[in-house]
């Protein structure tokens, strides 16, 4: 099945720190973009011939922009507290791949062109020329970064090497030598509106075909609009979630639980797409742009309300950033949150007695949930903190027999990364994503056979479709990982008492 | 990077996906599969072809619950799931198939 090896699990998650193995991952790099996946981004179409000076140039303007990433840079103590952090470094054993090891790329660079003792003293404090082969490095590993952010947790600092990551890739950008999964990707939302590249004829087709599905289902006739003008709501989801498994079943508890709720709402055909990957390449003004649509839709379509489905690093640039990009918001209707999750709406037409969940409907499932990295530390759900954890797993609860925490220092703020976050989940990289994944899969083993844990609930695009991929690496069944709206769809009663 | 057949090449990217739909032709699927380690049955020709028919139609490939639809229409309500599809094409429906089919990646968070 697979042309490396696939890492031995541990009985007991996170105690296990794997031996040190040098370049072990040197080898994995993911393709480069090509010049017709740059240039609609405005990035040079390949490797500038003054390609260091301008990184430098580059690097000496992030540095201006952003007063965190100079702190970063400049505040480590090499403590150690992040070294055995990185889901890559514990499925890898790769010491390039400890975040401190990582953050040490761009900082060595940082100290001989910014600093002065980088300038007097070279690499007797740790400074590096930025030559061919420190690039090459850069390429490799902050490309093995998923931007999760779980080492700055540990950090006593608090220096987050998703930010030193971002930058990286933000300087490889601006001298022709990003990535061509995420430019691939970034230009097709702004060609057609979402990361698919799915246009608005085959997005009708597919919304119309799966209103059929329903109403074969379940008898009850819910509508899955699109273009609605005057519609109350714009959902803003992945455009996985038209497209995949599981993600679509997630769609379908989205579209039933408006139609329970009352309310209308649309989905813009303009901003078919909640991912946002301009935070994954560090580019504001490429999240500018694709937030941008959104204002765009929700203002075309005179909506009075945003709400968000489930994709963990949107909610982290709706919920965290959303209104520097693309507000203000004052066209929408103040009594809502700006943006809503589709959790946040789903569990308060729980409380308020909207909605009948019947736990029989998904009788036989001992369910778990994943905490997604940019929803559990990067944003958050309700009007309380710590939201973001207790939304998902009420809400699971709400749908399902028994319930079951994995392993608590692998959970809630200290969750580990699905191994495909951050712009990694691309083909190229499957052995990255299978060996990331151990930690998890490592605590996911643990409730399956301790507590019966039968499925794993997701809130994310990414990690649905990183699960299915790689979940089967490690002999476990593809079909384990759900969407939560999943559950609320197979739960939900249809035609029952009205708000 | 390019696949011969029948005297002629056709280009194909750094995975093996052809880069001009047009000149996909059965022989090349034939070829593609071979690489993929998929033996071609009549069950995987009936999924391919429809592949080409919607992408023809609406320049992209089908949604997964889309395809299992055609399948169960095709093959027989049975048939009419994904892990069927992944039975046919081990690596996943969404781009396996494609990739036999000619047609361009799935992009995305898929």
């Amino acid at each position: 099945m697979a042309k490396f090896e696939i890492p031995v699990l541990s009985e007991e998650p996170a105690e296990d720190v794997p031996g040190i193995a040098v370049n072990a991952m040197a080898h994995s790099r993911p393709f480069v973009a090509k010049p017709e996946h740059n240039a609609p981004l405005g990035f040079p179409g390949a490797l500038v011939d003054d390609w260091q000076e301008k990184a430098l140039g580059r690097m000496g303007d992030l540095l201006k922009r952003f007063r965190s990433l100079r702190v970063f840079l400049d505040s480590c103590v090499k403590c150690g507290s992040c070294a055995d952090k990185c889901h890559y470094f514990l499925g890898t054993g790769d010491p390039k791949n400890m975040p401190v090891a990582r953050q040490d790329l761009l900082r060595s660079v940082y100290r001989r062109y910014f600093t002065l003792p980088g300038k007097m003293f070279g690499s007797l404090v740790g400074a590096r020329d930025l030559t061919q082969d420190v690039l090459e490095e850069w390429y490799t590993y902050f490309h093995q970064c998923s931007q999760c952010r779980r080492c700055s947790v540990f950090c006593p600092y608090g220096i987050d090497t998703a930010e030193i990551s971002m930058a990286a890739r933000d300087i490889m950008d601006h001298i022709g030598y990003g990535q061509k999964y995420c430019n691939e990707i970034i230009a097709k939302v702004h060609k057609i509106g979402n990361n698919l590249g799915l246009p608005g004829p085959a997005l009708s087709n597919t919304l119309s075909g799966l209103e059929e599905d329903v109403l074969d289902q379940t008898g009850h006739d819910v509508k899955f609009p699109l273009d609605v003008e005057g519609a109350d709501i714009l959902l803003v989801t992945p455009s996985a979630d038209f497209f995949a498994e599981p993600h679509v079943d997630g769609l379908i508890g989205y579209a039933k639980v408006f139609h329970q709720a009352g309310v209308s709402w649309t989905v813009s055909s303009y901003a078919s797409e909640a991912a946002n990957f301009g935070m994954f390449i560090g580019s504001y003004e490429q999240m500018h742009k694709v937030s941008n649509r959104i204002r765009k839709a929700a203002q075309d379509l005179k909506v009075k309300r945003i709400v968000f489905g489930e994709c963990g690093h949107a909610w982290r640039v709706a919920y965290s950033f959303l209104n520097t990009l693309a507000g203000p918001w004052d066209f929408l209707d103040p009594n809502y949150p700006v943006p809503q999750h589709i959790i946040e709406f789903t569990t308060d037409l729980i409380r308020r007695g909207g909605v009948t969940l019947d736990k029989s409907a998904n009788a036989g499932m001992v369910l778990t949930l994943h905490d997604s990295c940019n929803v559990a530390r990067g944003a958050r759900m309700g009007d309380q903190p710590g939201g973001q954890f207790v939304l998902p797993r009420e809400l699971i609860k709400a749908c399902v027999p028994k319930y079951v925490d994995m392993h608590p220092e692998t959970t809630h703020d200290k969750t580990f990364c699905c191994g495909g976050g951050g712009g990694l989940l691309t083909d190229d990289l499957m052995e990255l994503r299978v060996k990331g994944a151990k930690p998890r899969v490592e605590a996911l083993k643990q409730v399956m056979r301790n507590d019966g844990v039968t499925h794993m609930a997701s809130l994310c695009a990414i990690c649905k479709s990183q699960f299915t991929k790689v979940l089967p690496y490690y002999d476990i069944d593809m079909e384990t990982v759900v969407s939560i709206h999943g559950l609320v769809s197979k739960a939900i009663r249809l035609g029952t008492n009205h708000v | 990077m390019s696949y011969e057949v029948n005297g002629k090449t056709v280009d194909h990217d750094e995975e093996g996906y052809i880069t001009e739909i047009g000149s996909w032709s059965e022989e090349i699927a034939k070829i593609i599969a071979q690489a993929e380690g998929v033996a071609m049955t009549d069950e995987h020709w009936e999924v391919i072809r429809f592949l080409r028919e919607y992408y023809n139609e609406y320049q992209i490939a089908p949604a997964v619950r889309v395809l299992t639809k055609a399948v169960a229409k095709k093959l027989g309500p049975e048939k009419g799931n994904n892990k069927y599809l992944y039975e046919l094409f081990p690596y996943g429906p969404g781009k396996q198939a494609c990739k036999i089919a000619g047609l361009p990646k799935p992009t995305g968070c898929v």
